[in-house]
């Protein structure tokens, strides 16, 4: 599979001039493993949906290596999905196969075929017809991990996968973004569980409005960088001056 | 009184009722989908506001024809709606306005300019069929707009189904693979306001949405998949335009009206049986072992 590397320079994002997260920059290197860290409003969802192009960047640039976005796969927070919609297991993970199928042609037996192997792989076999408003929190993350699997993209973004959800199937879905790293993609989550972390992710961004550290786990995770990342999402001024960055900030 | 005297005699014996019961039952068919997916997406109410945004168009189209016209008044109500629609989603995009507030601003605006324009230059009423539509006095061409709406829809949604409910369940889904997500909303408006449109022929502006939402309602309490949801929807809506026109006939009430009040009738008779409903949860039944 081929790779491809994500570069931030001096990326901001504002509501209303305040940044959510300012002067980011740096790269997910190809086929890196990543946790996006940070105490609430730190700004991880909103660099990720900049990332995804869903949000305007109020400065600096996100090269994405010539990906385009259907290159980019991505798990949004359990809230923001209507888990009351009428539709079936298999009508969401079918989605996955937007990329062969499109807005009109229909299921080949092929895309059939892997849209059954992703259920088997996310251990939902025999759960194609079951309405999705009947699953539990941990079973549907199952079924949009499987849509994830047969979407084949190269950069992977989980905003918050394992929120609410059990250990069980924490386990069982992290051997899956392990196996997305070893088949060679990017992958990036966004956690909060500082154990999992370590456990499980090499490089981590740790972010509080603004980069702390970027690199490996151990080094960004360390007590002084948790202090004050803590310290410095708490920092909002109404009133705050118009922010110059000193010269050397940017990377 | 025979079963043919009460339900066929009155379509046998008129073509005004004729042209009603074809312009009704395609009204329920043609609405009853896109209610549905309207009150998926949450927009049950801008159904209601966009209805209303319709009349200033349809107003204007009054006063180009010089009369009530249904295709002049058909279109000046399909540009005024789309273009409420429109401008709405721009300021919701481009300020702090939620989607809901946005539409009520402009809603009131254009149901207050269509109100003025009629009241200005037609008499009372005008303004009435306006209000309230004139079901029983659909013509052929009014009849062939209400039809090939409700054809154009069927044809529309069928193709696009899938973009369509994409975009319904998760838009941020549709926009990250590439798939045009706006222009399927765009889509979807469109078919809204020309449901309306057909809508506001047979019903009125205040009314026309109620062959849309009632029946939608009523399929999302029985229904637990789209495409059976869209069906009863389609089936109530045609059915209520049926037993209305009959109701209405046999007891010389307004057609409008009782065609949307046999709609109530059948959603009151569903919140109470339907699965969740009422009588459910005064006879609870045992659970299930799994």
């Amino acid at each position: 599979m081929s790779i491809a590397s994500i570069r931030f320079d001096n990326v901001t994002v504002a509501y209303n001039r305040h940044p959510a997260v300012h002067h980011v920059s740096g790269s997910f290197a190809p086929g890196s493993l990543t946790a996006v860290a940070g105490p609430n409003g730190a700004g991880k969802s909103t660099l990720l949906k900049a990332l995804m192009g869903e949000l305007p960047l109020a400065e600096g640039s996100i090269d994405r290596g010539g990906l385009s976005s259907r290159d980019f796969g991505y798990l949004p927070q359990a809230a923001e999905i209507d888990r009351h919609f009428p539709l079936t297991v298999a009508d969401i993970v079918i989605l996955g196969a937007w990329r062969a199928i499109g807005a009109f042609r229909g299921m080949t037996p092929a895309e059939s075929d892997k849209a059954q192997q992703a259920l088997k792989a996310v251990g939902l076999e025999g759960f194609e017809r079951r309405h999705i408003g009947s699953l539990s929190a941990g079973e549907f993350q199952r079924v949009l991990f499987a849509r994830l699997l047969l979407q084949d993209a190269k950069v992977i973004i989980l905003d918050e996968p394992f929120t609410a959800i059990d250990a069980r199937t924490t386990r069982d879905l992290l051997q899956i973004v392990g196996r997305w790293h070893q088949d060679g993609r990017t992958v990036i989550a966004v956690l909060h569980d500082f154990d999992r972390i370590q456990a499980h992710f090499p490089q981590t961004l740790l972010l509080a409005r603004e980069t702390i550290d970027w690199g490996p786990t151990e080094t960004a995770l360390s007590p002084s960088n948790l202090l004050r990342a803590r310290a410095m999402a708490e920092n909002w001024d109404e009133n705050a001056p118009i922010c110059e960055p000193a010269e050397g900030v940017r990377v | 009184m025979t079963v043919y005297s009460m339900l066929i005699a009155p379509f046998a014996d008129y073509g005004f009722m004729r042209r009603a019961l074809v312009a009704s039952v395609a009204l329920g068919i043609g609405s009853g989908p896109i209610g549905v997916l309207l009150m998926l997406r949450r927009m049950s109410l801008a159904g209601d506001a966009l209805s209303h945004a319709v009349l200033p168009g349809a107003a204007i189209g009054f006063l180009v024809a010089g009369g009530v016209s249904l295709p002049a008044m058909g279109l000046g109500g399909l540009v005024a709606g789309l273009g409420v629609a429109l401008l709405s989603g721009l300021v919701t995009r481009t300020t702090v306005l939620r989607e809901d507030a946005s539409f009520a601003g402009f809603y009131l605006t254009s149901l207050a300019l269509g109100v003025l324009i009629v009241s200005l230059h037609g008499s009372n009423s005008d303004l009435l069929h306006v209000l309230f539509g004139t079901i029983l006095a659909i013509d052929a061409p009014a009849l062939c707009l209400v039809g090939g709406i409700a054809s154009l829809t069927l044809l529309i949604v069928a193709a696009v189904y899938r973009p369509l409910v994409a975009e319904c369940f998760d838009p941020g889904f549709l926009r990250a693979v590439g798939g045009r997500g706006s222009f399927y909303h765009l889509l979807f408006l469109f078919l809204v306001v020309i449901n309306l449109v057909a809508g506001f022929q047979a019903l009125g502006t205040l009314m026309a949405v109620g062959l849309m939402m009632l029946p939608a309602a009523i399929a999302q309490l029985w229904a637990r998949t789209l495409p059976v949801m869209m069906l009863i929807a389609a089936s109530t809506g045609a059915i209520s335009g049926f037993a209305g026109l009959i109701i209405s006939f046999h007891y010389g009430l307004a057609s409008g009206p009782t065609i949307i009040l046999t709609a109530s009738l059948l959603y009151g008779v569903s919140l109470l049986f339907c699965p969740s409903g009422a009588v459910r949860r005064l006879f609870p039944r045992p659970h299930r072992a799994g």
